[in-house]
């Protein structure tokens, strides 16, 4: 077995790092919104994590069409890696979001264009993995997940619009009215700046954990390849 | 290869053969629609009671109740006529036969696009006469041949992944119906604003994205079916 490379050992001390330097950044530092709260804090964890989620999906259908055309198992591996994390990570962006929700929309949930696109989003990859889980053939496993990507990330952006359709016509009766309306609010400077760390870190964060989940998927890939060995 | 090599048929031929084979099958046997039938007529009197469908409720939810049950009844015709295919081999015959491969994907998805229609076509009037309404209106019959067609495009290829897995059946809803979901809700959307004699303003906009959506999604499936059924 290779060992973990040195960089990524760094990778994995700075993560850590700068999650604790966002923490205290957007608890402490940064100023309390004038109408919120402190439970605005969660923004800014709320949309780091959204914004690496968002871009882990994208680039997992970009990886399906260069595995479908080059047909090397390395790009599934990666993709696997990359919709993983991303699951995690808009995950935590919706329970969070919803901790926001609750004080500020006076509910937990809302079927918002926005809220209903993320959960059709998680199922997509959930169905995914589901999928995965069913084929034994790795060849195919890899095909059939990068299909099924391809075409998640290609019905997500078409959801966003059939609700928003909907929802715009039909006003949301439970709930107030929608985000835009119902606890926006203007940065400061302080704020943005601890905003844009917070993007900053999860994006560390992100790659950290991608590359950890990469390498992850190559050690099993090899220790299946040994089994084949064995029982030959 | 061939001593005697035959003409190889051409796509549309190679499409309208696989289609005939299916729908002659069909006739002689009816399994396929008469359970998506028989379904559909229970999802609904499952709804009647418990939606309470009153007059004041039906007025709301029709469009709702009707493509929750042509969804249902859908997935199980979608995944028995893979099934069939399957579990006989004569998929293998298929793949075997000299044509293009996509020429199957189109075949099998104007098959169960046919079985998806009929089941429809015999539900409209039943539900009409059941709630004393009249569906039988043209643009209502639109919107249920647009909505069709993107749910059985995707469908159909879906139901040729998840034949393919280990849990078949169960996948199948699974996979579809978030990718379907944008389908489904222009269909309410549109059916919906024809029934409540809505503004064609408003009912334009999900008839565009129906449209939008059957366009990408048969031409994706085009592009990938070859490399679902691979070997």
């Amino acid at each position: 077995m290779q060992p973990k490379p040195v960089v990524l050992r760094i990778l994995d001390v700075i993560s850590i790092l700068v999650l604790g330097i966002a923490a205290y950044l957007a608890l402490v530092i940064a100023p309390t919104e004038r109408v919120m709260g402190d439970v605005q804090r969660i923004f800014y964890f709320h949309v780091g994590t959204a914004w690496t989620a968002l871009l882990g999906f994208i680039f997992a259908a970009v990886l399906s069409v260069i595995y479908l055309i080059t047909k090397d198992r390395k790009w599934d591996r990666i993709q696997v890696a990359a919709i993983e994390v991303s699951l995690v990570f808009f995950l935590i962006t919706i329970v969070l979001g919803s901790i926001w929700a609750r004080p500020v929309w006076n509910t937990w949930w809302t079927w918002d264009p926005r809220l209903t696109t993320a959960t059709i989003t998680e199922l997509i990859y959930i169905a995914y993995f589901m999928l995965r889980q069913g084929i034994d053939d790795p060849d195919r496993r890899a095909r059939f997940g990068a299909i099924y990507a391809l075409l998640g990330g290609l019905s997500a952006p078409i959801t966003f619009f059939a609700i928003r359709l909907f929802r715009t016509i039909h006003p949301v009766v439970i709930g107030g009215s929608n985000p835009e309306a119902d606890g926006s609010f203007s940065m400061t400077g302080d704020m943005l700046n601890v905003f844009f760390f917070a993007l900053f870190t999860f994006t560390i964060i992100f790659i950290d954990l991608f590359w950890n989940r990469i390498r992850l998927g190559d050690l099993q890939e090899k220790v299946e390849q040994l089994k084949l060995k064995v029982m030959m | 290869m061939d001593a005697h090599p035959t003409p190889s048929p051409s796509f549309l031929q190679a499409i309208f053969a696989i289609v005939w084979k299916d729908l002659r099958a069909e006739f002689r046997s009816f399994e396929l629609v008469s359970s998506m039938l028989v379904f559909s007529l229970l999802v609904i009197l499952i709804f009647n009671f418990a939606l309470e469908l009153d007059i004041k409720t039906r007025q709301s939810v029709t469009a709702g109740v009707l493509w929750t049950t042509f969804a249902f009844a859908g997935t199980l015709g979608l995944n028995r006529s893979m099934a069939i295919e399957k579990d006989r081999g004569s998929l293998d015959g298929l793949l075997l036969a000299p044509v293009d491969r996509s020429a199957i994907y189109f075949g099998k998805f104007i098959s169960n696009l046919a079985f998806m229609l009929l089941v429809e076509i015999i539900v409209l009037p039943i539900y009409s006469i059941l709630y004393n309404t009249n569906l039988f209106q043209p643009g209502l019959l639109l919107v249920i041949l647009l909505g069709s067609i993107g749910y059985t495009a995707v469908g159909t290829l879906l139901s040729a992944m998840s034949v393919q897995t280990r849990t078949r059946d169960v996948l199948l809803p699974i996979l579809l119906f978030p990718v379907a979901f944008s389908v489904l809700l222009a269909a309410v959307k549109a059916s919906g604003g024809f029934l409540n004699n809505s503004e064609l303003t408003e009912i334009l906009l999900p008839i565009n994205l129906l449209i939008a959506y059957d366009v990408i999604f048969i031409a994706v499936s085009f592009m990938v079916f070859d490399t679902i059924v691979e070997e």
